[in-house]
């Protein structure tokens, strides 16, 4: 090899920048959601099937997550949080991210489509669109109610999933959208409250920046009491049952408590203790949805195995 | 960067990514598999007899 070529290739990079570009932490609890779906989904579906279902919805989630990061760069060069990243650090070109997501989208939902079905992938589709074109470079930099409206990327994993395994939408799916849905906003108001700084700095609408900490622990609050019916509500479809039913509620009154306390909260009170109490409700956002995916796969398995309660009531 | 530290990079990327390859071929062969044992429909919709296309005798 000569030296010209060599020259011209020193910004090679390690491959695991190109992994980073996919949003891996976000990607685990994409794989997480999608494969519950998959599991509490009627009718049975081949295992190498299934793998290769719930990895390529990952695959078009990290797809996503690269195409945010192409777009987002100028934003997230001047975030703390985000500073790191791939393309704001010069790890990765912002052309070579938006390469990486566009190939990966193709990829992510041809194979999505032949490994189950079309609908299923379609849905991965609009996914993908939604996170990257109406969350990222519309609703994020144009309203403070970008993370209400583009919650709904990260809520269709787990329908994405069902949509592989049954090959139809149905209120069970729904139910698990409208749970993510719901969550998504008090658990980003939640960050973004010790956040407040970065958001600011970087020019985004978020409600801490538009409307203030007083406005935001009111919309944490709100939207905590509107999301519990939805949570407890899914108990008394075809996926719930008695421990989803304890768990769900349980963790909605933990959710509330903490809620409440956010909400009742100064923000001399929040600086002196450096945002304690809104640390521990961020933290406590993703147990909830963590053990609600884990209770709906458990009621899954008791049913496999014929343990169901014939008693417990269906409602939706 | 040195052209050996280049150089190595570029070996680890390349074994990486051909570690995905093939594993992707793996992957696709198995789908294959998978499908044509869950009886999945190898013809596609015209292949079907249609008598108006043979010749009569």
């Amino acid at each position: 090899m000569t030296e010209t070529t060599m020259k011209t290739t020193s910004d090679q990079t390690d491959f695991g920048n190109y992994v980073s570009l996919l949003k891996p932490r976000v990607m685990s609890l994409v794989v997480f959601t999608a494969a519950v779906g998959l599991v509490v989904a009627p009718g049975s579906m081949n295992l190498v099937l299934a793998f290769a279902s719930v990895l390529f919805i990952a695959l078009g989630a990290g797809a996503s997550g690269s195409l945010n990061m192409w777009w987002d760069a100028d934003i997230d060069r001047i975030m703390k949080r985000t500073q790191d990243r791939p393309v704001p650090s010069g790890k990765v070109s912002a052309n070579n991210a938006m390469l990486v997501g566009l190939w990966m989208s193709v990829i992510s939902i041809g194979m999505l489509g032949l490994a189950s079905n079309w609908l299923a992938a379609a849905l991965l589709a609009f996914t993908i669109f939604f996170y990257a074109v109406i969350y990222s470079m519309w609703l994020k930099r144009s309203t403070p109610q970008n993370i209400v409206i583009g919650g709904a990327a990260g809520a269709f994993p787990p329908m994405v999933g069902w949509v592989a395994a049954s090959g139809s939408i149905s209120i069970e799916a729904v139910g698990m959208f409208m749970l993510i849905f719901m969550w998504t906003p008090p658990h980003f108001w939640a960050l973004a409250l010790f956040m407040n700084e970065d958001y600011s700095k970087a020019g985004i609408p978020m409600l801490t920046v538009t409307h203030g900490k007083r406005s935001t622990r009111n919309h944490i609050l709100i939207y905590t009491i509107l999301l519990t019916p939805f949570s407890i509500g899914l108990a008394f479809t075809a996926i719930g049952g008695p421990i989803y039913f304890v768990l769900s509620v349980a963790l909605s009154l933990m959710f509330l408590t903490g809620a409440r306390k956010v909400f009742l909260r100064s923000e001399d009170g929040a600086i002196e203790d450096n945002y304690l109490e809104e640390r521990k409700l961020f933290k406590l956002s993703l147990f909830y949805l963590f053990l609600l995916f884990a209770a709906l796969l458990a009621e899954a398995s008791l049913k496999s195995f014929d343990l169901n309660l014939m008693a417990w009531p269906q409602v939706f | 960067m040195t052209d050996d530290e280049i150089r190595k990079i570029r070996k680890k990327n390349n074994v990486i990514l051909g570690v995905i390859l093939v594993a992707f071929v793996v992957l696709v062969f198995s789908i294959t598999v998978a499908k044509m044992m869950g009886g999945a429909t190898m013809e596609a919709y015209d292949h079907v007899r249609r008598p108006q296309l043979e010749e009569i005798k």
